[in-house]
């Protein structure tokens, strides 16, 4: 069962791509709205909304991510064990990637939107934070040497404490021109289930990678222990 | 180390002799302050010439000024401060001492904060100076929030600059780790300056922000008060 579950995960996050990729060009309404006046509203997104969906989707998980690093790090700092080292790890390390794509795809929005590459709108300035913030633990795991988990464990965990006040501090600071409150609030019912769709895609995809990650790294681990031994026993040289 | 809970109050004693250990080392070398002090002053300087210098726009940029300053110095002296604890191997002494480490903790972060704050008292001045910026209308406000900042660079940064007091490359993963970290607490502090400095100041938003630094430093404060020593020890 326990080799089984990547390719189950994979295969369900294929099913789940093409049925989003179906929801959101066939079913999903095209974004426009006619203002008071009977005029086409000019900010209206057409086509270019499509993006909306596969951003959301990994900007949900980023923000999994930032949680399962947290948490596993409390863990690890308690027990000492690990695996959840290698788990806090890993889900940070997929998500940097996926981080990168919220950013990427948000920027493209921005430009179809409001004719800008970035306008610093609220949700898109928090997953800038969090990405700083998972950047920063995958240096520090880099590059700190022997005491890197623990330093890291640490940045995690911080991490996700200020996910709160990042949260209340980016709402306050919230850019009136933007006029980007509120997307998830005001979407339109049709175009719900595609988004939930490709949530739960991206999460099932998410979980493959990290968990493939996380055998990775204890087989380099298996690997460099039977290494020692043989070099121990002489077998190697 | 015995795992009895000693009384809050020699806890905070025993802080306090730390703290006044730290900041005894600093009065008579004057190493941290004056190399921090002199560097604020620099980056005045320097921000004076990057900057227009007409009073709306100093408006605008000079809490920002002050809170780069506060950063860029805060992430220094928290190097320095704890390089020093590990010249002599000190730090082990320390954390072997018959203290709660949590002493040991509060005591380097109380130093920590007070020279944060000597060095603000030293850069907030000179940009008003420099720049004519109207910094000092409303100066326990600018305090209150200054010193909360101040608290929050040095509760966080001694943390990881304790974790860190093994690793060679620390003085350049501490700004890695505290920036990203400490981004809403700069922003916090920022927005506090800017409100108090504007055209039109509005305590009102100054207080929302100095509010929401007091939550930050008590929550990270104890967050570190929880983790510091699971941090520390290998």
């Amino acid at each position: 069962m326990k080799n089984k579950l990547v390719p189950i995960l994979c295969a369900l996050a294929a099913i789940g791509f093409v049925v989003s990729i179906y929801e959101v060009f066939f079913v999903a309404p095209l974004e426009w709205e006619i203002d008071q006046s009977g005029h086409l509203n000019g900010s209206s997104l057409f086509f270019n909304q499509k993006i909306f969906y596969f951003h959301v989707a990994h900007a949900f998980v980023l923000f999994t991510a930032v949680f399962i690093a947290g948490v596993s790090s409390a863990v690890y700092l308690k027990t000492r064990a690990a695996r959840y080292d290698d788990i806090a790890s890993a889900a940070v390390d997929v998500a940097v990637a996926f981080g990168a794509v919220v950013l990427a795809t948000g920027s493209i929005w921005a430009k179809a939107a409001w004719d800008v590459w970035w306008n610093w709108e609220p949700r898109l300035t928090m997953s800038l934070l969090l990405w700083l913030i998972l950047v920063g633990y995958v240096l520090v795991r880099r590059f700190a040497g022997p005491s890197a988990d623990r330093v890291a464990a640490g940045m995690a965990i911080f991490g996700m404490v200020g996910v709160p006040f990042i949260y209340a501090m980016v709402g306050q600071d919230s850019h009136p021109a933007s006029g980007g409150n509120g997307v998830v609030a005001t979407l339109q019912p049709a175009m719900r289930p595609a988004m939930w769709i490709a949530v739960a895609t991206f999460h099932l995809w998410f979980a493959a990678l990290v968990i493939t990650r996380i055998q990775s790294t204890r087989a380099e681990r298996e690997l460099r222990e039977l290494r020692e031994r043989g070099l121990d026993l002489g077998v190697l040289s | 180390m015995s795992d009895a809970k000693p009384p809050a109050g020699s806890m905070l004693r025993h802080a306090l002799r730390i703290a006044w250990k730290d900041l005894r080392i600093e009065v008579r070398s004057k190493e941290i302050f004056a190399t921090m002090a002199f560097f604020g002053a620099l980056l005045a300087v320097i921000d004076s010439f990057a900057f227009p210098r007409d009073l709306a726009a100093v408006r605008g940029a000079a809490p920002g000024m002050l809170w780069v300053a506060l950063a860029f110095t805060g992430t220094i002296a928290l190097g320095r401060a704890f390089d020093r604890e590990r010249e002599n191997d000190t730090m082990r002494a320390l954390l072997l001492a018959p203290v709660p480490r949590l002493a040991v903790f509060l005591g380097k972060a109380a130093a920590m904060a007070v020279l944060v704050l000597a060095v603000a008292a030293i850069v907030a001045p000179l940009l008003a100076v420099f720049l004519g910026a109207p910094l000092f209308e409303y100066p326990l406000q600018l305090a209150l929030t200054v010193v909360l900042g101040a608290i929050g660079i040095a509760v966080i940064g001694s943390v990881f600059a304790a974790t860190l007091l093994k690793v060679r490359s620390r003085d350049v993963l501490l700004p890695v780790i505290l920036y990203p970290l400490l981004i809403p607490l700069f922003v916090a502090g920022t927005k506090s300056t800017a409100a108090l400095v504007a055209a039109q100041p509005n305590l009102e938003a100054a207080a929302y922000w100095t509010q929401f630094l007091g939550i930050y430093d008590a929550a990270f404060l104890v967050l570190s008060l929880w983790t510091f020593e699971s941090l520390v020890i290998e």
